[in-house]
């Protein structure tokens, strides 16, 4: 059968097909392909990338776990108003008094008691002493509850217990961004935590500034090194080369570590200097466990990262250009500030953003040799992680760098263009 | 479970004779989670290779994570995928763990062996089953080392933790914990409060600030270390004159490493450590553990292990029998926290306290450090 029975224009393929399916099939046959070979690659991001954040997001504002355990006293506080002045009617307190028995039978009261104390000190050993007594009551015959319950703990008596309940009982919950940014709810009414417990906003501010100094000293040391490797001979460009990758390949752990036995009170160069007699022997300069331990630090050991891009661009740059602007009556500096400088920006662009980002993220050398005062965000996230156990808060204060870098990488694509970025 | 503790008791006697008689039952694999270091090698010398001697056929694989280990058993049962078969942690942990039914409930007199005079197993450790869910190794402590060397002329050398908060006696830097537990009561108790009062002041403003305040004065010159090895490398290298670390860590630098160290034992913090089993391990796999345990924590085996490293077995029948280091040859007895001279003040922290007020004290904490 041919297809010119029906739409005689058509362009066909010696057997009748149609050309445009014929073609597209041989397309699919070709998508298909390409997809099997990146389909590793593919499935490694998916499960190594994209779902841990899906997961990170997820975590940052599931709170099941209060429903979960005390699915009744949740419904029975859903008509107390969190400003009212009154405890709740005894009805909650027998429902708190079911939901604690079970719990205390699953072994999960002390779960939700933990989540709770995030929030409001004293959670835990309030459940404990009622999980105590909820094995005793007899639901049926036993009562007032309420009473009962605030013998227990006069905690269960107090409106603040009540109030933080009925605000983080939902799921999802904006409890964790609150935190992540120095606020709760505890009293029902979103509200700035005293400045005493207030740290994150804090160390967020700390570790923007500091990255954008680490990036900007990594710029004005990289960039003469960057054009010297650009414009030297190629033996010593070789080997100044070596001399940049070498600390690159250099574990980054051994690299801070030197930083410390450099940079110590009885370190190298306070040793240096006590010696030149330049510094008193009681009197040495403090430059580590500080925040000038981690930029120095961090500026050399992210250095390669804002050279290399540099490098890579000056490379191309064709040093006739400069050359023609001598011979065309430029001194050395207009020469290299409107003609040179111009096309090393989009190197600049690459290595600052580069070096940024990573510094933002940066965990170990300020962990190593921050000390308190340089303690970077993703210092505290990691102690949210491990002594706290925190992972609501952990997803939070994650998902807010992450969308920090993304605003901050659209802002840069606005004003600078990411299409003049190039890394080689 | 009758059955169980004489079949346990059995396995003990017949093990020493027969050598696994009822291996057959019990898992040949064996993952045992601690500290690393001095510690774990202690446990390697008085538990494994002893064990391992009578039960050829089993092999135990030590893991060194015990520092974080409450945050990965919740990763492992979230991802239901527990690979750990015994674990070593201090007594708060042991008790988060339990609170969340991530260790297994244990019944003392049920599952570990009797004192040798036939007093309970319950009875002989005593307080320091503070949890259900943890048998408890040992008692150490966190006190004070100090600089030999640098201590000013003139003055006495320090015996006791608030000589940290005396900058004109003993002008210097200082180590000390970077967590509020431990830095607070001494903030506290060097101010004068009594240490029966210390918790109760915690809970109020006033109490806190009180504490910062005092840990202000030396703010500047301290160093805030968060594993233990640091202190004594701190005190090693001359950074620190002074510094807070376990006992144990002191005692090697001190005796091991020949450092110009000394000990300020004075208002030391004790705290326990031991074992907590994960919940839900598979039956052959729990056998081996109990067997295993029933073994390591006798009465023998924790004084043996005080012949490596000066932590107190948490056995009172072990206390009599500890003896003398293994290779120094020095006796230990003078070198254990719970050693008679080194009482002064000493108090054990409140595990119940800190569990309630952990998460909101570690923000006050960490806040007023980073300003």
């Amino acid at each position: 059968m041919s297809s010119s029975d029906t739409k005689p224009d058509m362009l066909s393929t010696h057997d009748g097909e149609p050309l445009k399916k014929s073609l597209g099939r041989a397309l699919r046959r070709q998508k298909i392909r390409a997809l099997l070979l990146i389909a590793p690659l593919l499935a490694f991001v998916i499960l190594g990338f994209l779902m841990p954040i899906g997961s990170m997001l997820t975590r940052s504002i599931d709170n099941e776990v209060v429903e979960e355990i005390m699915p009744q006293t949740v419904a029975a506080l859903e008509s107390w108003d969190v400003d009212s002045t009154e405890l709740p009617p005894e009805e909650t307190f027998r429902a708190l008094v079911a939901d604690l028995q079970v719990a205390a039978e699953n072994r999960t009261a002390l779960t939700f008691a933990r989540r709770m104390n995030y929030e409001l000190a004293g959670f835990t050993t309030m459940v404990r002493r009622a999980q105590r007594l909820v094995r005793r009551i007899d639901l049926e015959t036993d009562g007032p509850f309420r009473d009962m319950m605030i013998e227990s703990h006069e905690g269960w008596g107090e409106l603040e217990t009540w109030r933080a309940l009925k605000a983080y009982s939902s799921s999802p919950t904006i409890g964790y961004y609150l935190s992540a940014v120095d606020r709760t709810m505890v009293s029902g009414h979103i509200e700035p935590l005293p400045d005493d417990r207030s740290i994150h906003l804090m160390l967020f501010w700390r570790t923007a500034w500091m990255s954008g100094l680490i990036c900007f000293l990594g710029l004005v040391l990289g960039y003469p090194i960057a054009f010297l490797l650009a414009n030297v001979k190629e033996r010593y460009a070789n080997l100044l080369l070596i001399m940049v990758l070498l600390p690159f390949w250099t574990s980054l752990l051994v690299r801070t570590s030197s930083w410390k036995v450099l940079l110590q009170e009885q370190g190298v160069i306070n040793q240096t200097l006590v010696w030149i007699g330049l510094v008193a022997d009681d009197n040495r300069l403090t430059m580590i466990n500080n925040k000038f331990g981690v930029i120095v630090a961090m500026t050399q050991i992210l250095l390669p990262f804002m050279i290399l891009p540099l490098y890579s661009v000056m490379k191309t740059i064709p040093p006739s250009y400069v050359r023609a602007a001598k011979s065309l009556g430029a001194n050395d500096w207009t020469a290299f500030w409107r003609v040179y400088f111009p096309q090393s920006i989009p190197g600049i662009g690459a290595g600052a953003i580069l070096v940024f980002i990573m510094a933002v993220g940066y965990y170990i050398t300020p962990e190593l040799v921050g000390g308190p005062s340089g303690m970077f965000i993703s210092n505290r996230i990691a102690h949210q992680w491990y002594v706290s156990g925190n992972w609501g808060l952990v997803g939070a204060l994650g998902t807010i760098l992450l969308v920090a870098v993304l605003v901050l990488y659209w802002v840069y694509d606005r004003v600078v263009g990411i299409d003049n970025v190039k890394l080689g | 479970m009758k059955l169980k503790t004489t079949m346990m008791g059995a396995a003990g006697v017949l093990a020493l004779t027969a050598g696994g008689a009822f291996a057959q039952d019990m898992a040949n694999e064996m993952t045992i989670v601690s500290w690393g270091g001095a510690y774990q090698q202690s446990q390697i010398n008085a538990y494994h290779e002893p064990y391992q001697e009578m039960h050829p056929e089993v092999q135990i694989i030590t893991d060194e994570s015990s520092a974080d280990a409450v945050a990965r058993m919740r990763a492992m049962f979230e991802a239901n995928n527990v690979t750990w078969d015994l674990v070593d942690v201090v007594a708060s942990d042991a008790m988060r763990l339990c609170d969340e039914g991530l260790a297994m409930p244990i019944d003392a007199d049920e599952v570990l062996a009797e004192a040798p005079d036939g007093t309970s197993a319950s009875e002989d450790f005593g307080d320091m089953i503070v949890s259900e869910c943890f048998i408890p190794q040992i008692v150490y402590s966190t006190t004070f080392g100090y600089r030999t060397d640098m201590v000013p002329e003139g003055a006495e050398a320090p015996t006791d933790a608030c000589a940290v908060f005396d900058l004109e006696t003993y002008p210097g830097r200082r180590a000390l914990e970077r967590r509020p537990i431990g830095n607070m009561e001494w903030a506290l108790l060097c101010d004068g409060v009594a240490i029966e009062d210390v918790y109760d002041m915690l809970e109020t403003d006033e109490g806190v600030e009180r504490a910062f305040a005092m840990l202000d004065t030396i703010k500047d010159e301290t160093i805030w270390w968060t594993a233990g090895a640091e202190t004594p490398q701190l005190l090693a290298d001359g950074e620190v004159f002074m510094g807070s670390t376990y006992n144990g860590r002191l005692f090697s630098a001190i005796a091991e490493q020949d450092q110009p160290i000394g000990m300020a034992w004075g208002y030391q913090m004790f705290d326990l450590d031991g074992w907590v089993i994960p919940e839900g391990l598979p039956e052959d796999h729990l056998a081996r553990v109990l067997d295993y345990l029933y073994f390591a924590t006798d009465t023998q085996r924790l004084a043996d292990q005080a012949a490596y490293i000066s932590y107190g077995p948490a056995r009172t029948s072990s206390a009599p029998l500890v003896g003398d280091h293994a290779e120094l040859g020095i006796p230990m007895g003078p070198h254990m926290p719970t050693a008679p001279d080194n009482l002064e003040g000493a108090f054990l922290f409140n595990y119940t306290w800190w569990a309630d007020y952990r998460d909101e004290m570690d923000a006050r904490f960490q806040a007023w450090l980073a300003q």
